[in-house]
């Protein structure tokens, strides 16, 4: 299969793009489960990083997209395809990058000082010269002052700033970021972000390119040249856009605003209507046409990972909000990110409870009934929306009531769950099915025996979608 | 199953290691007792000392070459760790006699050979957990720093030296301090023991206590505790805990612990000029290591392996494990079969009923006693600031220096040593379950406990369903801790004597020590073999599954 990168023409470019750094092609990748069922979880990636631009990868959990930074940080295999540096196949870590981690990972029993010189450490550069060069990278990432400070005095901006320069001292090619302001305040990743437009756009950070993974939408479109927005369960790059606008970027702009929406509509599947409001380079996920959408069953309809009261929650937010606004407002005004939010989305609109339009989320008029609704009502309709519509909370129910004595041992629906997910991830479908059912009272699940019972009230949710 | 027939095999290999049984007889390199005069005590306790520190020192080098192999070499670790699990559940103390008849062979006419078993005794006492501590925090590292150590091209030295020592640095620092209180034990009964009909001694504080319970000599023996408390002590204060201070540097966790382990001395320490002295020689000799190592390469391994081939070693290695054990356990058969026959085994079992059965008393009635005051001691921050470290002591204490007063008693009330050799087992290891309780009794946190108080949860309620459950997973930890100290100490406790009195008692570890002093390898293969049956047994049926239950349902 053969993907072109067919990205917008870019005229109002900052800086020149210059040669390729890494290039990846169509890259795979497959984790093996523990009874040898490959799980794919990178699907046929394709793209390339050239010096001079940013480019972001987004995508919701289980996109995969931490594990495509590995591959092209060298530190993991991928299944197919290759990850090349400057023409030469990668295999051990990248020569040529450096790393920001979400949490840091800065050695506490070294100083600030001595974290950034460890990597010119493992160069052989002497001495003198890696003070040199050390000092220089503090003072320009503004730690000025800290140099002998221990990690552990510092607050996390400050220490992301250690990793920054730990990175940048060594000059890479290409610097590689796995959502580095996620584990921070949302000031201090604010302030973070503008230094570092700042040392891009006046060219003073030694860096030729950079590869951003994040899950912050309003992120990739401050910072990025491009976007690679990826689609979850396997990752495939599910769109490519391509960001215009000169740094710094005004979040309040209406391009900017637009672009937000743009990728709010295609994460939540509705890219098709969206492409039209910008240049959006579509990837066919595959040559052929889509067949018809197979039956929903649990393996192919996982159950979102979040709370019955988290999405009860969101619906009363919406209900309370005129039952629609856009999704970016939401999230904004919670101060989520799409980590947070999407999830509960999912789940709202698995069970019929709203629905998207765009960027937009709408409540249904079933949404309206359950986020009006008292507990003991609201818990009622919860149950039958789960059994009509989550394939998983069916059918535990419905293997339970079929069962003489109503319970089941959990290993009977993990094993049935091991064929389409990780072992990880059967889990924890499981573990949301047990929240979703003893929230419905549609079953209960008794932790010492690892084993699920009907709970007696849930006939009427059953009878009434059978 | 496997487990079985690998200690089978091993401990056959073991027994091979020393010299042929009609060999002619070990030469009299060392003297058979040490000097009486108190004023030799000074001298004793150091020659003690230097043995307990040369250990720790062998120690700590074999936890960094053996965790690290069973840790980034995949194949390695499927048959170094289940021979690091079988060398911790075998009692070592019943090997003595091998291994010193393997270490005198070695070193024939000097004295080393005694001192290097007497070494290796101590070394077999602390060297394994902190092998099992080393090796689950590298195991446990996280993953970023693996990452970002590959990113940066660390050299393998870089990345142990910066980053995989430093990592274990506080679960090596406590699991050596526990352990080195545990050598205490091993100190005393390795300086003076008779082996093959002949008493061996080497200068020590152990090897003193020995003479001076043979000669009945109450003074001395108190002599003797009173330096061992001095050492046991000193140790702690000038070496431990500041060591555990300064260990805290290397936490890892982002805020710092609520309460730090301090110590004065470190504190001096700091404030002295001894750092920089001693920082100053040291510096050219890291730059040297790092230089010197560069050509051993990147911490880093190849990505793209053929599968086919890695199989193919797979299944080779495995193969070549196989016969190993399989041939080991053939040859063992063959030798016992030999010896003194199959019919042996019966017999060693039921005296295994018979210590398994102290075994069980020692742990019903410590916890009886323990369990409360350890409670009362956890839940009252002043006492156990005050408990603490008595109760480190206590454990620490080889409690082999208090036989002879027990066996005193015993003649005086004429008890049985059947009977009082539970209460000599559990001299030793009783403090494992009371210094466990106070732990988990203090780390309650209070809002728990105001939140039972205001609910008036209290009486027999308040054990039930809320103290009892909160120390489960630290009494577990003690109690497999204190059964293991049990099973070790059956074969110094169910023979003793003082001057005229010998007092013995049925069972495994009569038996063991038995076979010791006659040299009689084939008992001593076959008890061993049966008591480790009897370790392992205990703890996969029992002692597993408490644990799991307390990590699943008790962890707070």
């Amino acid at each position: 299969m053969s993907q072109s990168q067919t990205a917008a023409p870019n005229p109002a470019q900052a800086r020149t793009v210059g040669p390729v750094i890494i290039e990846a092609e169509s890259v795979t990748k497959s984790f093996t489960n523990p009874d040898g069922r490959a799980l794919p979880v990178l699907d046929a990636i394709s793209f390339s990083l050239a010096e001079g631009e940013i480019v972001a990868l987004l995508g919701k959990s289980g996109s995969g997209k931490s594990t495509l930074l590995r591959c092209v940080a060298g530190l993991i295999a991928p299944s197919g395809g290759t990850v090349a540096y400057r023409g030469t196949p990668l295999n051990g870590a990248n020569p040529g990058v450096a790393m920001i981690f979400q949490s840091f990972a800065l050695l506490p029993w070294l100083t600030v000082q001595q974290n950034v010189e460890l990597g010119l450490q493992a160069r052989g550069v002497p001495e003198a010269e890696r003070r040199e060069r050390a000092l220089k990278a503090i003072d320009l990432i503004g730690l000025d002052g800290f140099e002998s400070a221990y990690p552990k005095e510092l607050s996390g901006g400050m220490r992301q700033r250690v990793g920054f320069a730990r990175a940048i001292v060594v000059e890479p090619d290409a610097l590689l970021m796995d959502e580095p302001f996620s584990a921070l305040d949302v000031l201090t990743a604010e302030n973070l972000r503008n230094e570092l437009v700042g040392l891009w756009e006046g060219h003073e950070a030694p860096v030729k390119s950079i590869l951003i993974v994040t899950h912050n939408i309003e992120e990739a479109v401050l910072l990025a040249d491009r976007i690679l927005v990826l689609s979850s369960n396997p990752g495939r790059i599910k769109a490519e856009l391509a960001v215009e606008l000169p740094r710094p970027r005004d979040r309040h702009a209406p391009r900017f605003e637009s672009i937000v929406d743009t990728v709010y509509g295609i994460l939540t599947g509705r890219e098709d209507r969206a492409t039209a409001a910008i240049a959006v380079a579509e990837h066919p996920t595959d040559g052929v046409p889509r067949p018809a959408r197979p039956a929903p069953t649990p393996i192919n309809t996982p159950l979102p990972v979040v709370s019955p009261g988290g999405m009860a929650g969101l619906l009363e937010i919406l209900a309370a909000r005129g039952g629609e606004d856009g999704l970016a407002e939401i999230a904004d005004e919670l101060n989520f990110e799409i980590d947070d939010l999407l999830p509960l989305v999912d789940a709202a609109v698995m069970l019929g409870l709203a629905g998207t339009k765009g960027a937009r989320l709408e409540i249904t008029a079933d949404g309206r009934e359950f986020a009006a609704a008292d507990i003991l009502t609201s818990k009622q309709l919860f149950a039958r929306h789960a059994v009509a519509h989550a394939p998983l909370v069916r059918a535990i129910a419905q293997a339970l009531t079929a069962t003489e004595d109503h319970t089941l041992r959990e290993g009977f629906f993990l094993d049935l769950l091991r064929r389409g997910y990780s072992t990880e991830e059967a889990r924890q479908q499981l573990e949301t099915a047990i929240d979703w059912g003893r929230y419905g009272e549609l079953f209960d699940y008794d932790r010492d025996d690892a084993e699920f019972t009907l709970d007696p009230s849930a006939y009427p949710a059953l009878v009434g979608t059978a | 199953m496997v487990v079985g027939a690998a200690i089978v095999a091993l401990l056959y290999g073991l027994l091979r290691l020393a010299p042929a049984l009609n060999a002619p007889f070990l030469p009299s390199t060392a003297p058979s007792t040490v000097s009486m005069d108190p004023a030799n005590l000074p001298y004793y306790a150091i020659r003690s000392l230097v043995r307990m520190f040369i250990a720790l020192i062998v120690s700590v080098l074999f936890t960094f070459v053996y965790a690290t192999a069973a840790a980034r070499l995949r194949r390695a670790e499927k048959v170094l760790l289940p021979v690091l699990d079988i060398l911790q559940s075998v009692p070592v103390l019943g090997f003595l006699s091998v291994t010193v008849t393997a270490f005198i062979n070695l070193f024939p006419g000097s004295e080393l050979g005694l001192e290097c078993a007497s070494i290796f005794a101590i070394f077999t006492a602390m060297a394994w957990n902190m092998t099992f501590a080393f090796h689950y925090s590298l195991i446990s590292q996280p993953r970023e720093f693996d990452e970002a150590a590959r990113v940066m091209r660390l050299t393998k030295w870089q990345r142990f030296w910066q980053l995989d020592v430093p990592g274990g640095m506080i679960p090596m620092v406590w699991n050596g301090m526990m352990s080195f209180g545990g050598a205490w034990f091993f100190l005393a009964a390795s300086e003076s023991i008779s082996v093959l009909r002949h008493q061996y001694a080497l200068p020590g504080i152990g090897s003193y206590a020995a003479a001076a319970i043979q000669a009945g000599n109450m003074g001395q023996v108190g002599i003797a505790i009173a330096v061992m408390i001095v050492m046991v002590v000193g140790v702690n204060v000038l070496f431990w805990r500041p060591l555990t201070a300064w260990s805290e540097r290397f936490r890892v966790e982002e805020s710092e612990a609520a309460e730090r382990p301090r110590s004065l001395v470190l504190d001096l320490l700091r404030r002295s000029e001894v750092p920089r002295l001693v920082g100053r020689p040291l510096k050219p000799v890291g730059v040297a290591l790092d230089r010197v190592t560069r050509p051993f390469g990147l911490a880093e391994h190849p990505l793209g392996v053929s599968p086919v081939r890695e199989r193919t070693g797979d299944v080779f290695f495995a193969g070549v494990i196989t016969t190993l054990i399989a041939y080991g356990v053939w040859k063992a058969g063959g030798y016992i079969r030999d010896t003194i026959g199959f019919g042996e085994f019966g017999h060693a079992f039921a005296l295994g009923a018979a210590t398994f059965g102290r075994v069980v008393v020692l742990l019903a009635v410590a916890t009886v006693i323990w369990v409360p005051i350890g409670v009362w001691i956890g839940m009252n921050p002043k006492v156990t600031r005050i408990a603490q470290p008595i109760v480190q002591v206590l454990a620490s204490f080889p409690a082999n220096f208090l036989f002879p007063l027990a066996t005193i008693v015993f003649v005086a009330l004429h008890v049985s040593l059947d009977i009082g050799a539970i209460l000599l087992m559990a001299l030793g290891s009783q403090w494992y379950i009371l210094f466990n309780v106070i732990a988990g009794a203090s780390a309650i946190p209070s809002d728990l406990r105001e939140a039972m108080t205001s609910l008036r949860v209290d009486g027999k309620l308040r054990w039930r369903k809320f103290i009892l459950p909160a120390i489960f997973p630290s009494y577990v930890t003690g109690g497999i801790t204190a059964a293991g100290g049990a099973w070790n100490a059956s074969i110094v406790a169910e023979i003793v004597s003082y001057g005229p009195h010998n007092l013995r008692a049925a069972g495994l570890g009569a038996y063991i020590a038995d076979a010791t002093t006659n040299g009689d390898f084939p008992k001593i293969l076959i008890g061993i073999l049966v008591m480790s049956f009897y370790v392992v047994a205990l703890n996969r049926l029992f002692w597993r599954r408490m644990y799991r239950l307390a990590e699943t349902r008790y962890a707070l």
